[in-house]
């Protein structure tokens, strides 16, 4: 495909990455279910292992139909590059242990995602890496809480669960100054709503499962690079700017002065962790990505009828979307995100007026959201976390997670508006009749 | 490694390998807002089969000390010294660009010291737009956008310098700023496309020229489009031209047809 042309993000959504198969005309991409890759004689196969040479070798460390997710990922994130992984936690592994080993620490947002508080807060700890949270918009927080063994700083665009936007630009800059990347998890957002790369950030990953794939068919996860951190400038990198043992004395800062990341990443981590992602699993990404535009105009402008209607009814005490000007990130979220502050996203919770018994009335009562542990589905989700990902909490302990008994969390899809606001107009009866 | 030329540190990149003055040279020249690492995958090649790499940051470029070229003369004489100061008695230099200028003027000067010469991206006169040339100092993010656009001929580029996944748009632009970044006290982006602009001596160069020539061009590149590299060709005696399915970019967006024409053109 000659002539790039300085295309826009509905095109590269299509095209980037991608180009008709030259053996077959395929115009689709095509699957490259195959481990491995034939050398087309000895010597290439030793110039391919030495990085002399370009391509595939083994489908751990890279594959054809990965590529093109990779490739297109990168695209619509303005980055360098892109590594497919096995899942949005895979990526978020494979970033730190990239940057860091034993004695290293993250400053990161206390609102993440359960699963990244999990590695973080428990599993890294074990693997001798430390974690200290910060409210994400406490910026004296994040600085203060940088010590000289931080190698990384981390956040997500619309924080758990109540959708704090994170202000990339202030918490870079603390980074920057500090030396150290600021890695953010743009799931929730993906690049249509809101480029991470462009406001500052270094490193971007998604768990592709959600938005990216759109249809809740596969778990994936892709990191991007942007580039713009010097590693040799901060100091604080000898795995990027010291020769590496284990790929015969490469120095990867010296290698690519802006990919020092990337070819560590893939070189060690994919190779060694091997946490990489099936192309049939890349394949099922790549469908849904090609209809991302389309899909998350429709997710935002769902979510903006079901917010007004739950924000004007009288058994709802409250909704945390950054919609509302009474939300405390509704600032941010119009100066940040495309649309603004419509575009914060279709995942978000709200509290009924009522116990856990009212919560779990809601929650059966409701016919076409699906009652379930995930998000990002063309389908509308709900979930009550008072009775079942954090059932073991008493109120006190999930008021300080910021959950109370009658919150529940949705994630708007893609149907009728109108049938959407008609199911929670019948559920949230059914539960207030329930507490009579 | 690290050689001082002027008096000054001129960094270059050895190809994983260490330095061997005993063995053939070739010096890899980049062009604007780019440094060594736009020649990773061949300079990495032939380090590891027998070739002395040097591919070099420009004076004031990147990890380079000194002041950056305000002329292809001025370069090339810097090429010059930077083989001097090695003890190089004879090398083969490979350029891109606005380095394809310094490469082919350093081969005129000094005959004697160079075997080979390879004009990557090339044309003659290299004329920058005034718009651009303006855009570089009073817009350098725009104009960067621009040269990233017309530099570049495709949505789907083969596994590159970073292995697959590479997105070659984001890491060129990344590349160009990181670049100009670097010299806080002299736009290299402007001097570098005002050198281009400036320079008056391509067809006399050409003729001077008694090495083997290659022409490499991208049969997409609307930088240095094909035709403006077959005008400067004709001048050269001993002049090839091998055309490859690429922008302006051709070492990033084919690097093995680079390098293959490359090894073939070294070892004939």
């Amino acid at each position: 495909m000659p002539g790039y042309a300085d295309p826009g993000f509905d095109t590269l959504a299509i095209h980037a990455g991608a180009r008709p198969d030259p053996a077959t005309g395929a115009r689709a991409v095509p699957i490259h279910l195959s481990t491995s890759f034939v050398f087309e004689s000895s010597d290439q196969a030793a110039q391919l292992f030495n990085m002399e040479r370009a391509g595939h070798v083994y489908s751990r460390i890279s594959n054809p139909t990965n590529a093109v997710l990779e490739q297109r990922v990168a695209a619509l994130e303005g980055g360098i590059g892109a590594i497919a992984t096995a899942s949005g936690q895979a990526a978020l592994h494979l970033a730190i242990v990239t940057l860091m080993g034993a004695g290293g620490h993250i400053v990161a947002s206390s609102a993440l995602y359960g699963g990244s508080q999990n590695l973080l807060h428990y599993t890294l700890r074990r693997f001798g890496i430390d974690t200290t949270f910060v409210r994400p918009g406490d910026l004296d927080g994040w600085r203060a809480a940088i010590r000289p063994t931080t190698r990384l700083l981390l956040g997500e665009t619309l924080g758990n669960p109540g959708l704090e936007v994170l202000d990339i630009p202030a918490v870079a800059r603390i980074a920057h100054e500090a030396g150290v990347p600021l890695l953010v998890d743009s799931t929730f957002t993906t690049p249509y709503l809101l480029k991470p790369l462009e406001h500052g950030a270094d490193l971007v990953y998604h768990s592709a499962t959600k938005f990216l794939s759109g249809h809740g068919t596969v778990i994936g996860g892709v990191l991007v690079d942007g580039g713009s951190f010097d590693w040799e400038r901060s100091g604080r990198f000898p795995e990027l700017t010291t020769p590496y043992d284990g790929f015969h004395g490469m120095v990867f800062s010296e290698e690519s002065t802006v990919g020092a990341f990337l070819l560590r990443a893939r070189r060690e981590g994919l190779r060694d962790f091997g946490a990489a992602l099936s192309p049939h699993s890349a394949w099922l990404i790549l469908q849904g990505i090609e209809t991302l535009p389309l899909r998350m105009e429709r997710h935002i402008a769902n979510t903006e009828q079901v917010v007004r209607l739950l924000a004007e009814h009288p058994f709802v005490a409250r909704v945390g979307h950054p919609l509302l000007e009474s939300h405390p990130s509704h600032a941010l979220a119009e100066r940040l995100l495309k649309h603004g502050a419509r575009g914060a996203g279709s995942v978000f919770s709200f509290d009924i007026k009522g116990s856990r018994a009212q919560g779990k009335a809601f929650i059966d009562t409701l016919k076409l959201f699906s009652h379930l542990a995930n998000v990002g589905d063309c389908r509308s989700l709900v979930i009550h976390p008072a009775s079942t990902t954090h059932f073991r909490m008493n109120d006190e302990a999930l008021a300080a997670a910021g959950i109370g008994p009658g919150t529940i969390r949705l994630s708007i899809g893609l149907e009728d508006p109108q049938d959407l606001i008609d199911d929670l107009k019948r559920a949230l009866k059914a539960a207030e009749k329930a507490g009579a | 490694m690290f050689i001082d030329v002027h008096g000054a540190p001129l960094y270059a990149y050895t190809g994983g390998r260490p330095f061997d003055a005993a063995r053939p040279t070739v010096v890899f020249i980049h062009g604007v807002l780019n440094d060594h690492s736009v020649w990773i995958l061949q300079s990495r090649h032939l380090a590891h089969h027998g070739w002395n790499v040097l591919a070099i940051d420009l004076p004031g470029h990147g990890r380079s000390g000194g002041q950056p070229p305000a002329s292809v003369e001025q370069a090339a004489d810097g090429v010059l010294a930077l083989l001097r100061a090695a003890g190089v008695a004879r090398a083969a230099l490979v350029g891109h660009s606005f380095g394809s200028l310094i490469a082919l003027e350093a081969a005129a000067r000094a005959p004697a010291q160079v075997s080979h010469l390879v004009l990557v991206g090339t044309a003659f006169p290299m004329k920058v737009s005034p718009a651009l040339l303006q855009a570089s100092v009073s817009a350098p993010e725009k104009a960067i956008h621009m040269v990233n656009v017309f530099s570049h001929s495709t949505l789907c580029p083969p596994p590159s310098a970073l292995g697959p996944g590479t997105w070659l748009y984001g890491s060129s632009r990344a590349l160009m700023r990181r670049v100009l970044a670097s010299n806080p006290a002299v736009n290299v982006f402007h001097t570098g496309f005002q050198a281009c602009d400036r320079y008056a001596g391509g067809e006399q160069a050409m003729a001077a020229v008694q090495c083997p020539t290659l022409f490499l061009v991208g049969r997409h590149d609307q930088m240095t489009p094909p035709r403006a590299a077959r005008a400067l060709a004709a001048h050269g005696r001993q002049a090839r031209v091998v055309e490859v399915e690429a922008g302006h970019a051709l070492m990033t967006e084919a690097p093995g047809e680079v390098l293959d024409a490359l090894r073939e053109f070294l070892t004939a």
